[in-house]
């Protein structure tokens, strides 16, 4: 795979709850090397999108394709096999093992039975590697319940990398962090995408704008618009369904901080 | 970077746990034969079988968290194997084992056939009760029966195994099961220097078996099997099929009620449905919940102790037993969840002196909180 390849085409893709279309007749298409944003209003399909792909949710139509592979016949797990990794809108680490332990666990998933029922002696070198990355190698032999919020989710994306996926999928990974914390997993997302490809659900307009190159709309389950940053922001049917909702949202945010 | 250690094992250092191991091994394998008379000798092998079955238990349960009521089934399965070539060695080669007999048997059973092979029957003591569970497990993990539906189809298993055991007369020597087991191997077992070789081999299978049991819950598919009791769904996207991790823990269980199961057969002589049934299951669980499940010593003591007060207490008060097994479980389960071994370890942090307090971390504090969404 090269980049700018189609890593993951989407066709058609229906998923409903209980009669309701949370997902209808979606196109999709993310090249290798991307580090796509997904936004949109509440209920707009978002976490769905990403649950149909990782098998999650089973869709009632459409098509999945990753890097050739048909998703939709395949169990969660053998989709995170075959290279698509994802994280939750909350943190799920394991608090009681410590953050090696975290990340040893994720490593060894491709290990072979005799291998795994050996102890470990020593430090993966992939996760001494992801340690650095997420910035957490001050904090190799803590328990993971004594870490921020926002170090549990570098610590989720740590444990996606040392599983070395060709595409990750990450739901709102800057939820509840402070602006130094934003900044910080923003670069984290660039350099993770020099070498992978990345679909990220985020809320936050300022963030988009700063480390987005291709931004797609979603709304009531379907695509609104897809583009650059500019491109999307100045899309009046965007304007009107979400990015005014979000200069509110802004605007009160900005007076929350300005009050704090 | 900090120093990078290798994972911790309990608050004792390797050198220290295999002191005591090795004490313990002592023990059992040099002082309680020359201190003890053959028929307590027998009891305490009795007893050490039971701890095969609970460190088997504890893995399934403590550490894999499938509550099993049905390991009766796997135990008996091991029982039954062994019972069977013992019964066929002492009829001696082309006679029919003695039960036959009285029911009116004339040819031997085409199952009974390969168990007059030692290494056949051995063989199938552990790997018969692996497979079973294997195949049940596949059927069951993947439909994420957990719980408590996990418990009740394992005690309906165990329940189905003993009315089958006692439909069958003439194969399985019905209710009474294969009695009167007199020779092990060729060996007379009223022979007391026989005895204690019996007794020795369960000491030393028992101390492999808790080896093997720390060796996996200390290694990565221990961590994974934890993992999976605590947060299932979180493992499947860490990659791991959960159903074949949970089904190899409770097939290595099973086999460990199969092995405890052979054994008993030479320590006790018989091998019964009633000792496999519902209640000699639910008697299993027990042991480890009293001991204190997810920890292997806890469930080795939990066997040891109840089945010593079992004995002794229903040799003074046969009636009272059920009712104090009873109680105890009660009690146990609503204030001490983890069993005894749990009350030590908080007993321990409380007065030991050791605690470390927790450390606070700093950070920057989340500015804007994210608006609910």
């Amino acid at each position: 795979m090269s980049r700018g390849q189609l890593l993951l085409e989407i066709r058609g893709l229906d998923v409903t709850f209980d009669g309701f279309r949370a997902i209808q007749a979606l196109d999709l298409d993310v090249l290798e090397g991307e580090l796509r944003f997904l936004i949109g209003p509440n209920g707009a399909g978002k976490t769905t999108l990403i649950d149909a792909i990782t098998g999650l949710v089973k869709p009632v139509a459409g098509t999945v394709n990753f890097a050739t592979r048909n998703l939709l016949q395949r169990r969660d797990f053998e989709i995170v096999r075959l290279g698509v990794g994802r994280t939750f809108q909350k943190a799920n680490v394991f608090e009681e093992l410590t953050v090696i332990e975290n990340l040893d666990l994720a490593a060894c998933f491709r290990r072979s039975l005799p291998t795994l029922f050996r102890r470990r002696k020593d430090v993966l070198p992939e996760v001494l590697e992801a340690l650095d990355t997420v910035g957490l190698a001050s904090y190799g032999n803590r328990p993971a319940g004594v870490l921020s919020h926002g170090q549990k989710q570098w610590l989720e994306i740590g444990m996606l990398l040392v599983q070395d996926p060709m595409l990750l999928l990450l739901d709102e990974p800057v939820a509840g962090m402070s602006k130094a914390e934003r900044t910080k997993t923003g670069e984290l997302l660039q350099l993770i995408a020099e070498t992978r490809t990345l679909m990220v659900i985020e809320h936050d307009m300022d963030f988009v704008r700063r480390f987005a190159s291709r931004v797609t709309v979603l709304h009531e389950g379907r695509i609104l618009c897809e583009g650059g940053v500019a491109d999307v922001q100045s899309n009046p049917m965007v304007q009107e369904v979400y990015l005014g909702r979000a200069h509110d949202r802004r605007a009160h945010e900005d007076a929350a901080v300005g009050g704090a | 970077m900090t120093a990078l250690a290798v994972p911790k094992l309990g608050t004792l250092t390797p050198w220290k746990r295999r002191g005591i191991f090795l004490a313990i091994g002592l023990v059992l394998v040099v002082v309680a034969p020359a201190m003890l008379s053959g028929f307590r000798l027998a009891l305490l092998g009795k007893y050490l079988c039971f701890a095969i079955i609970a460190i088997g238990i504890d893995l399934a349960w403590g550490y894999g968290g499938m509550l099993t009521i049905g390991h009766g089934l796997f135990f008996g399965m091991g029982g039954y194997c062994m019972g069977m070539l013992l019964k066929l060695q002492e009829a001696g080669p082309g006679k029919l084992p003695d039960f036959m007999v009285w029911s009116g048997v004339e040819k031997l059973p085409a199952l009974w056939k390969p168990f007059g092979s030692p290494v056949f029957a051995l063989s199938a003591a552990i790997l018969v009760p692996m497979a079973v569970a294997a195949a049940l497990g596949a059927l069951i993990f993947r439909r994420r029966v957990r719980g408590a539906y996990l418990a009740i189809l394992s005690q309906a298993l165990a329940a189905a195994f003993a009315i089958l055991l006692i439909g069958q007369q003439g194969v399985t020597g019905g209710t009474n099961g294969l009695t009167n087991v007199t020779t092990f191997m060729g060996y007379d077992l009223n022979d007391p220097v026989n005895q204690r070789s019996v007794y020795l081999l369960i000491a030393v299978c028992l101390g492999i078996m808790y080896l093997l049991a720390r060796q996996i819950v200390e290694s990565r598919y221990g961590r994974v099997l934890m993992a999976v009791r605590d947060r299932e769904d979180r493992v499947r996207f860490l990659g791991y099929n959960p159903t074949t991790v949970k089904v190899i823990a409770f097939a290595i269980s099973a086999g460990m009620a199969g092995l405890a199961g052979a054994l008993f057969v030479p320590v006790v002589g018989i091998i019964s449905p009633a000792l496999v049934g519902i209640v000699p299951s639910i008697e299993m669980v027990i042991w480890v919940a009293l001991g204190g499940r997810g920890t292997l010593v806890g469930a080795v003591l939990g066997a040891l102790v109840v089945n010593y007060a079992k004995t002794t207490l229903s040799e003074a008060y046969p009636a009272g037993w059920l009712y104090l097994q009873g109680l105890l479980f009660v009690v146990v389960m609503a204030f001490a969840p983890k069993g005894v071994a749990g009350i030590a370890k908080v007993l321990k942090e409380r007065f030991g002196g050791r605690k470390v307090p927790p450390q606070p971390v700093s950070h920057q504090p989340a500015e804007a909180a994210e608006p609910a969404t």
